[in-house]
């Protein structure tokens, strides 16, 4: 590497923007602006060099790498059930991953291919099994461990070709000048036999061809190594697409939910206690005209008002219960899921570390669904016993709902846990369903959010 | 006899207070937030509080808090606990230190002038005051799963409800047009049916129940 295109390359921006490797790769003048045509070909010429030698380099160390950490990987994560994995992975992935932003560098700095790390942080103090799931759930693992066997093969190749292409023709030209006639005939030089004169020019005139297509081929060959790269390891349009339609789909739920929500409350309102109202505001008229005339029936009528606003009032207290429970109001999620524990007609036991209250709507939502899986747990599961255990961490509220029921519980099946997945789906919150026959039923529920 | 008032709602609470003048209780005090029911509960050493659980500037259960602080400052301190909801929860916390002379209603059985007052007196002299929902939400919490509970005739269970609110056998006996020998039989019965020690003394008595019906929860 001459200091001349030292300077240009870090004039030129350094890593983030190409390196005049690729600059030339792609179009032998661009390199050249502020020097002469003459020195722009001899560059190129260089440059091709570099670049057939670099990719030689990459592909005799990537190709053990490469393989090496495929294997490791696969053993680790195939030791999980033994145990072992549970320790090992966490090691080999970061391994894994210490060699791709390697790979990264390179990419970035020889092929001008930027390829943007995105690991899922691992948080540092966690236990090796959350380190290890929290590890195999990120998607750039994934792609790491398909990245490799692709690096292995046609990554192995375009590393090499540029090399193959510059050596090769070396071998036709020795052959042209009088190396056939040391070798063993025929001798294939390509899909040329060589066996006399004739025939080593004929090689010679193929190592010609071949020298000029490296001119040509090579840099979009190593270009082609770098973006391949790239094209697995770099989090790809699918994800943002998959994100995309995943929250298409639950924001629809939620107008929806809310939307039907909302004409509840309007039938429950327009049905219960406004109907209520009106009918003590006729009996208060009635009461005013038979005051004098029949004062009996009035105070008849009076206790009949009286018994309409207590209706009216408990009708609105239920109301209220379905909107916003107002324990959740007054105390967080924790007493109020405590207090609907009271209220089921099944013994249950609630376990709750919550180090603060999380956001309103989190909190409401992660109430309804509790309520909806315990309703569940009374209704179908035949339990009599039941445990609620309500924690956050790593980011997320967790409740789990078991019961010592029969078990069977699905979600769709007309169970309402499909409901409750949809609703929890606004908040990229999950929910998943252990039930086997016979029980017990495992519900666990996860919404990311911040305590305050 | 003394009341500090707490009610943040100005209709709630001019209401209550001209109820409670009317029966011939003096207002020593009516306040519309947690801090000023601290304050007045601390300065003014009054006979019965009657609190609503929501109060400023927090608007969650900043009177209940007050009460119960109050309460641990001067145990035994009566105080009539008011909400728009009752949950057990509050109430167990209410009965927590075994010392009575709490209450804890409905908003909605003011309606009742009579029987309110009723419940501020009762408190006030150091009995208990707990709402019919909580006591049926405790016993269908209980029912299920207790047999003792399951061996009450229709009646007893009839007086064991008004009992568990709070009221005394002559109130229990008026309410249910009975005599009061007829109810102090019924109540011998659902003592020596549940197991419990019988106690002559009615507030002692009204825990006891209230202490079984949500014991084991």
């Amino acid at each position: 590497m001459t200091t001349e295109r030292m300077s240009t390359g870090h004039t030129s921006g350094g890593t983030t923007t190409p390196d005049p490797t690729s600059a030339e790769a792609g179009n032998p003048e661009a390199g050249s602006g502020v020097t002469k045509r003459g020195g722009g070909r001899e560059r190129h010429t260089k440059g091709l060099l570099k670049g057939a030698l670099r990719g030689l380099g990459l592909a005799l160390v990537s190709l053990p790498l490469s393989v090496l950490a495929f294997a490791l990987i696969l053993v680790s994560i195939a030791l999980i059930p033994a145990g072992v994995g549970i320790v090992t992975t966490p090691y080999v992935l970061n391994g894994a991953r210490t060699y791709a932003n390697w790979r990264r560098v390179l990419a970035a700095e020889w092929g001008g291919v930027r390829i943007p790390p995105a690991y899922r942080p691992v948080p540092k103090d966690a236990n090796p099994w959350a380190r290890t799931f929290g590890m195999l759930r990120d998607p750039a693992t994934w792609r790491e461990l398909l990245w490799l066997p692709v690096d292995m093969t046609a990554g192995f190749v375009t590393a090499l070709l540029p090399a193959v292409l510059l050596l090769y023709p070396l071998e036709g030209f020795a052959l042209a000048a009088g190396l056939w006639r040391v070798m063993p005939d025929p001798y294939w030089y390509g899909f040329v036999p060589v066996g006399d004169r004739t025939s080593a020019l004929g090689a010679g005139a193929l190592a010609l061809g071949l020298l000029f297509s490296a001119h040509f081929l090579s840099p979009s060959v190593l270009a082609a190594h770098y973006r391949l790269t790239r094209a697995i390891l770099s989090p790809g349009q699918g994800e943002l697409e998959e994100r995309v339609r995943v929250l298409t789909e639950t924001r629809r739920d939620a107008v929806d939910t809310s939307a039907a929500e909302l004409r509840r409350i309007e039938r429950d309102l327009h049905d219960g206690a406004q109907a209520r109202l009106v009918a003590m505001g006729m009996d208060l008229g009635t009461i005013e005209t038979l005051l004098d005339k029949d004062p009996q029936k009035a105070r008849q009528l009076i206790a009949q008002a009286r018994k309409s606003s207590v209706e009216a009032l408990s009708e609105l207290r239920e109301l209220v219960r379905g909107i916003h429970p107002p324990v959740l109001a007054e105390r967080g999620l924790g007493d109020a899921v405590r207090a609907l524990a009271l209220r089921l007609p099944v013994a249950t036991e609630v376990n709750v570390d919550l180090p603060g209250r999380a956001e309103a709507p989190v909190e409401s939502a992660a109430y309804f669904a509790v309520s909806e899986v315990l309703t569940n747990a009374v209704k179908h599961a035949e339990a009599d016993r039941i445990w609620v255990d309500l924690h956050h961490t790593e980011g997320h509220v967790r409740v789990s709902v078991t019961d010592n029921g029969k078990g069977g519980a699905a979600i769709g099946a007309g169970s309402g846990l499909a409901g409750v997945e949809r609703r929890l789906g606004t908040f990229d919150g999950v929910l998943a369903v252990s039930s086997p026959a016979g029980g017990p039923t495992m519900v666990t529920m996860e919404i990311p959010c911040a305590l305050s | 006899m003394r009341v500090v008032l707490a009610e943040d709602l100005f209709l709630l609470r001019d209401g209550l207070v001209r109820l409670l003048e009317a029966h011939d209780f003096e207002i020593a005090a009516a306040v519309e937030s947690g801090p000023e029911l601290s304050r007045a509960l601390a300065e003014l050493d009054p006979d019965v509080a009657v609190v609503d659980v929501r109060l400023p500037p927090t608007h969650t259960d900043e009177g209940l808090q007050c009460a119960l602080e109050a309460r641990r400052r001067r145990p035994g301190l009566p105080v009539l606990v008011l909400s728009q909801h009752v949950e057990q929860l509050y109430a167990r916390e209410l009965l927590a230190d075994g010392s009575g002379a709490v209450g804890y209603l409905l908003k909605d059985r003011v309606f009742d002038a009579e029987q309110f007052v009723d419940a501020v007196r009762r408190v006030a002299a150091g009995g208990t005051a707990m709402d019919p929902q909580v006591i049926q939400q405790l016993l269908a919490r209980k029912s299920a799963d207790d047999r003792p509970l399951a061996r009450l005739t229709p009646r007893e269970r009839e007086v064991l409800e008004e009992m568990a609110q709070g009221r005394s056998n002559a109130a229990i006996a008026g309410k249910l047009v009975v005599t009061e020998r007829a109810i102090a039989k019924h109540t011998a019965n659902i003592f020596a049916k549940l197991g419990l020690e019988v106690s002559d003394d009615d507030n002692r008595r009204v825990l006891a129940v209230l202490a079984h019906l949500d014991h084991g929860r």
